[in-house]
């Protein structure tokens, strides 16, 4: 423990924007009381929103101080200042979608904003903690804050039986993830990632380090929805707010990886390969055929995401100098298409999420074009298709796996890929060729759901045009992640 | 040449005119007719610009030219890289040719969802062109799957019957197969460090690349596949009939026009451009499979009763010959390959486009349907006649000139295909005639048939330049070949290189 005893100033930077969105976040949960009830859905949703911004912007300043605070708990570097602005963005964006949602769903709790924002803190926090029993910490944070989220429509029973699952196999996994940091620590006497990787990279790895790994890797493949830890994708969900899905199947995730990319990488874990070798291959494969099946597009894209969790695990099995990049890419791409989907998906579900089923979308390119071609953005991107970031992501991360002589997850990969054209395809066809089952036109997008949608799609159609900017800014993270 | 000269700035207008109208289509217009106007407006400034590509071409040149080649994403290493041969300069003409007759075409027959139809149409144009005029193969990829989303659109929003059935089943044949060719970018990618067409080619041929020797045949394959799916070639075809026959009139006509020669180019430029060893390896199955084509898809033809299902499979016929002449590895084979490519494009467009006029008439494409229509539509059975000869082969129409260069190119190689190939000519002079018969001569069977009104205006507009261009392109084929040939001839060097060192002459 080299720091001072008292943190210096410049360590308050370094955790600035997780500051921000607890001052934020507790000003949610006081004002709502204090607010005339007709009105503070709008208003506490506009804190939250400010909250998220300024979120934002406290990291791009804080991206000007790197290195380490805390004791070393925490560490700012481009990686950690990758993926707050990456988790920030989201909360923002799905804080932007939820505004029209809960007044058509009839959800009056003002602490809805204030559970986004905090969860946005346990995630900004994992991003950037490089001491394990902090990493804990931060997980638990952001995830009793989704499993309240992901019961919010309290007068659904489908809501309730989606939280409580999600709590109790949640809580069962973080257990196994605090298990794996027990048996770290006795294995190598730390619980600092860097003194972990010294120990791991200095010759006899203990066995211990072998079940530890182990054990804290099917707690963060739980918290990814990664085969075979994935059961309890679907219903949730199925039966979670959409726009909490929306947020809960990105940005906690976009973080979880940001830790294993810190444990497997960083700390330069032992197995990995293999580990990672038949996760992803299992996620691929029973994601896609899984999704192949569904009725219902909320459970279709669940099964998706325990697909892409797939995909992007491919990139963990590769080497440090192309993965690391890969990854992060692959996340950034996959929020703004999930995000993005989902933000159509709760818009136009309706008061009491009725319309949720692939038949409810059956001439939506009729009855409301421009939600239409904004989602079939996002499903090509789901798919693969260029000029959108997720043909970019899919590039990249098979890239990275065949330059580590990965040809067999590879080959693994493409032919999901092309299994996943399949029912992304039926969404499509859905809304465009088939003829519509009611002829009243989908209620005009409001201005929130528009920002949303314009970001998502923006940074969608972004990615893959010019995707060398962000692939360089992660690459120059992964270098720096290495040489630490 | 990397600066961006005038032709190269032609060239990138060309290719992306289409894409900005379908831009501004979203936003400006809004009355239909308006939106009708723009689109050919804008088609028709693409068709001009592009015919600055084949006009201005040096020639007696054989490698790329126009060539602009601007560094693009950095990892990995894709390059902006276009540019045009005499081969493809004139496959660009033919798309923009193509794309305002289909504008036209469709006026009256599309109706509900206006503004959609022909945004679609007119990315769909951009994309069409861009994998002409690609050099980069991450490039061309892009651009190739690009072509996928709005043609599969058009089919499966504005098509008829099955037309869901149709687009998916298109769009899935299609999209499995171009995932073999990634993977064979992939590999190129890997070894050589770049996308770029030259590069690739140079490093194969300079044998520096690592590894090349034992993957070759597979890479081969993988280019060879996503091709094949598109030509059809024989056992991929079963796509393209059900695409054909659900498709709106604009929607067969660019298909037929110029997405199956995507295929054929595609082999032109690289499997015979990076794998001359393995095209020769290969040519003995392909061609084999090429006459199956032209044979069966000849004979399927010749039982349809529906018009439009004929149609498609005479393209399969037509097909058939490209490749065949193409792995004649011949001069005259590949030039006149070459011809067929375009000379097919529009006599079997204008096909499409009057068996369209005829649907939107009677709503119907069964042969058994019509009979005499010689007599109520005099003038449309005169135009419909020039074109059936001329996609018949008949001398000094367009197709007899590629047909004749491809059975003779493939004779020097080997007589049996040449004779077998000539069969083809004979099958598609009875199938087309004896339907034309059928629809044409006799007397009037079906009353509602004696008062079908003739082309009108607008129709003659959207026919006379097919007519036009197959009677030129009969007449004075030089104006074609002489961009062809050279192009060809490079293509060819490497083949013809390797076959003197095999057979020590």
């Amino acid at each position: 423990m080299s720091a001072s005893a008292t943190p210096l100033a410049v360590e308050y930077v370094r955790i600035l924007p997780e500051l921000v969105l607890s001052i934020f976040g507790m000003a949610v949960m006081v004002l709502d009381p204090l607010i005339d009830e007709r009105r503070n859905q709008r208003t506490l949703g506009n804190i939250a929103l400010l909250g998220s911004l300024a979120a934002i912007i406290a990291t791009l300043y804080q991206s000007q101080y790197p290195g380490p605070g805390f004791w070393n708990m925490v560490n700012v570097d481009a990686f950690s200042v990758f993926f707050h602005f990456l988790v920030t963005t989201v909360t923002a964006i799905v804080i932007l979608t939820s505004y029209d949602y809960m007044e058509v769903q009839q959800i009056r709790a003002g602490e809805y904003y204030g559970l986004i924002l905090f969860g946005a803190v346990g995630m900004c926090l994992m991003s950037s903690a490089v001491e394990l029993v902090l990493i804990f910490i931060a997980l638990e944070i952001s995830s009793i804050s989704t499993y309240i989220l992901a019961g919010f429509r309290r007068r659904a029973a489908i809501s309730s039986e989606a939280s409580l699952k999600y709590f109790l196999l949640g809580s069962f996994a973080t257990a196994f993830f605090l298990y794996g940091v027990a048996l770290m620590f006795g294995a190598t006497g730390s619980t600092s990632i860097s003194v972990i990787s010294q120990v791991l990279r200095s010759g006899q790895i203990p066995v211990l380090a072998y079940a530890g790994i182990a054990l804290m890797f099917v707690g963060l493949g739980f918290k990814v929805a990664a085969a075979p830890f994935h059961i309890w994708t679907p219903d949730v969900y199925e039966g979670a707010p959409s726009p909490v899905v929306g947020f809960m199947s990105t940005a906690p995730k976009a973080a979880v990886f940001a830790v294993l990319l810190r444990i497997m990488f960083e700390a330069n874990a032992p197995g990995r390969l293999w580990l990672i070798w038949v996760t992803a291959a299992l996620s691929m494969t029973l994601g896609n055929i899984g999704a192949l099946v569904q009725d219902n597009v909320k459970r279709l894209l669940a099964y998706s995401s325990i697909a892409h969790a797939g995909y992007l695990l491919v990139a963990f099995a590769a080497l440090p100098s192309g993965g690391i990049p890969a990854a992060m890419f692959y996340t950034a791409s996959y929020a703004a298409m999930n995000v993005g989907a989902f933000a159509v998906v709760s818009h136009f579900a309706s008061a009491g999420e009725r319309y949720v089923t692939l038949e409810d979308y059956s001439g939506l390119g009729r009855r409301s074009p421009l939600l239409a071609a904004t989602l079939t953005i996002f499903l090509l991107s789901l798919i693969g298709i260029p000029i959108t970031g997720g043909f970019f992501a899919k590039f990249y991360v098979f890239s990275a796996a065949l330059q580590a002589n990965l040809v067999g997850l590879v080959i693994i990969g493409v032919l999901n890929s092309a299994i996943g054209a399949y029912y992304y395809l039926r969404i499509i066809v859905m809304m465009y060729m088939r003829e519509p089952r009611e002829e009243a036109p989908v209620p005009a997008a409001p201005i929130g759901l528009r920002a949303a949608l314009t970001l998502t799609v923006f940074a969608t159609i972004y990615l893959g045009i010019l995707p060398g900017g962000v692939l360089e800014y992660a690459s120059r993270s992964a270098a720096e992640l290495m040489r630490q | 040449m990397n600066g961006p000269g005038l032709n190269s700035i032609i060239l990138a207008l060309v290719t992306f005119i289409p894409l900005a109208g379908a831009l501004l289509l979203l936003f400006v217009p809004q009355r239909e007719r308006d939106i009708r106007v723009f689109s050919l407006v804008i088609s028709l400034l693409a068709f001009v610009l592009s015919l600055h590509l084949p006009v201005h071409l040096q020639r007696a040149q054989g490698g790329f030219q126009y060539e602009v080649n601007i560094p693009w994403i950095p990892t990995p290493n894709i390059h902006y890289h276009m540019g045009v041969d005499g081969i493809s300069s004139w496959l660009v003409v033919l798309t923009t040719f193509l794309t305002p007759l289909c504008v036209l075409i469709s006026w009256k027959s599309i109706r509900e969802r206006v503004k959609e139809f022909f945004i679609l149409l007119l990315i769909l144009e951009t994309a069409l062109i861009g994998v002409f005029v690609s050099l980069d193969l991450f490039l061309f990829y892009f651009f190739w799957e690009a072509t996928l989303i709005p043609m599969a659109l058009l089919i499966g929003m504005y098509g008829h019957g099955r037309r869901v059935y149709a687009a998916v089943k298109f769009f899935l044949y299609t999209m499995i197969a171009s995932m073999f060719m990634l993977a064979a970018i992939l590999w190129l990618y890997a070894k050589t460090g770049s996308f770029d067409f030259v590069t690739i080619q140079n490093a194969v041929r300079g044998g520096g690349v690592e590894g090349f020797a034992t993957a070759a045949p597979w890479l081969f394959l993988g280019f060879f596949v996503a091709f094949a799916v598109k030509v059809p070639l024989f056992p991929l075809h079963t796509w393209l009939p059900d695409a054909h026959v659900e498709a709106p009139t604009a929607g067969s006509v660019l298909l037929a026009g110029v997405l199956l020669k995507m295929g054929t180019y595609g082999m032109l430029r690289f499997n015979l451009g990076l794998f001359p060893e393995q095209s020769r390896a290969n040519a003995g199955w392909i061609s084999v499979l090429a006459l199956i084509g032209i044979i069966y898809g000849a004979l399927v033809a010749l039982v349809q009763p529906n018009m439009k299902k004929l149609i498609a499979y005479s393209s399969i016929s037509h097909l058939g010959f490209v490749v065949l002449g193409i792995f004649s590895f011949t001069q005259t084979g590949l030039d006149g390959a070459t011809f067929v490519m375009l000379a097919h494009g529009v006599s079997t467009g204008a096909l499409f486009m009057l068996a369209g006029i005829l649907y939107e008439r009677r709503h119907t494409y069964e042969i058994s349907e019509f009979g005499g229509l010689a007599t109520p539509m005099p003038r449309y059975a005169a135009l419909f006649l020039f074109i059936v000869l001329s996609s018949i082969g008949l001398p000094l129409l367009n197709g007899f000139v590629g047909e004749f260069l491809v059975l003779s190119g493939t004779f020097r190689t080997s007589a049996l295909y040449g004779v077998l190939g000539a069969t083809g000519v004979i099958w598609s002079a009875c199938y087309l005639l004896w339907m034309y018969q059928r629809v044409f001569f006799g007397k009037v069977t079906h009353e509602i048939n004696e008062v079908l009104p003739d082309l009108d205006l607008r129709e003659r507009i959207t026919l006379w330049p097919t007519a036009a261009a197959a009677l030129v392109m009969g007449v004075a084929p030089l104006l074609w070949l002489n961009a062809i040939d050279p192009a060809v001839q490079s293509t060819l060097a490497p083949l013809t290189q390797m076959a003197s060192k095999v057979v020590g002459r």
